[in-house]
């Protein structure tokens, strides 16, 4: 069963992945996608971790998959509060009208 | 038989991650991040990671996308960009360097790829011991401080999030001072 399909399958994927979720960074705007990409990209690293820990044989790159799955629910949860909170002082999503740092 | 489901769910992957950029709706985008998600839970399957592929359904798609389909519900979905077309210049040349920075990240991971000491965390032992439970014993021996420093990192963001989503803080302080001069 582990030899059928080679790591590099699954480092191409998750590289595949990654970039996928960094472009989408710099092309969208609207920050709630961004969000989304950015959770992209921490699934693509898990990935990376899991393969290895499946390749190398050791839990250890589980245990990290779990601790980032911790990170990212707290990440999501805090930046779609600021989210909320910017659309309370201006109607709007869109990063570039939050182009002031006065308050 | 297994390549057949990696190439397939890798598709599946792939597509709906693409989708999840060049979707204009965004409540559309939050349902292709749902199958990009669950697609990657398939492939936590296959590399002996039951454990895991769980805890990513629940985590990532019972409780993170349904916080954006929330997000989406209370913002509206007509938000952000409105723009005809993506297929401008600029985005082009974004394209090719997210390409170029593919090739290099592709490059330096097969260049890097060692080939080191294998563990103890091997199919028998888990076909044996059970996934979750040689995933315990790692966590709670071997990284007894990670979990604690996950706990308050989870105790912050409540708080935080709370903090945040408040109606108005004036409101709220005096609301305090109004209870506490009761109090007394």
């Amino acid at each position: 069963m582990i030899d059928q399909i080679p790591l590099s399958y699954y480092l191409l994927l998750s590289a595949i992945l990654f970039t996928i979720g960094a472009g989408g960074v710099l092309i969208r705007r609207n920050a709630i996608i961004i969000l989304m990409c950015v959770e992209m990209m921490m699934n693509a690293v898990n990935l990376t971790f899991i393969a290895f820990s499946r390749y190398l044989q050791s839990a250890d790159g589980q245990i990290f998959v779990f601790m980032i799955m911790v990170v990212a629910a707290v990440e999501v949860a805090v930046g779609l509060a600021l989210l909320v909170e910017l659309n309370r002082h201006r109607e709007a999503v869109n990063i570039d009208e939050f182009n002031s740092l006065k308050g | 038989m297994q390549e057949i489901l990696f190439f397939v769910t890798a598709t599946l992957c792939i597509v709906s991650a693409l989708g999840v950029i060049f979707n204009k709706n965004v409540v559309h985008s939050a349902l292709l991040l749902l199958i990009n998600f669950c697609s990657l839970s398939v492939f936590y399957l296959m590399l002996n990671a039951q454990f895991l592929a769980i805890v990513q359904i629940l985590v990532y798609a019972g409780a993170i996308v349904v916080l954006f389909l929330f997000v989406v519900m209370l913002l509206g979905a007509d938000l952000g960009e409105d723009v005809s077309t993506w297929l401008t210049g600029w985005n082009a040349f974004l394209a090719a360097l997210a390409i170029i920075m593919l090739t290099l990240v592709g490059t330096s991971v097969f260049e890097s790829m060692t080939q080191g000491q294998s563990g103890n965390f091997t199919p028998d032992d888990v076909a044996k011991y059970g996934q979750a439970q040689m995933i315990g014993i790692t966590l709670f021996t071997d990284y007894i401080l990670a979990v604690q420093l996950a706990a308050i990192l989870l105790l912050v963001g409540i708080v935080g999030v709370i903090w945040l989503a408040r109606s108005d803080s004036r409101d709220l302080i005096l609301a305090g001072k109004a209870l506490s001069n009761k109090t007394k």
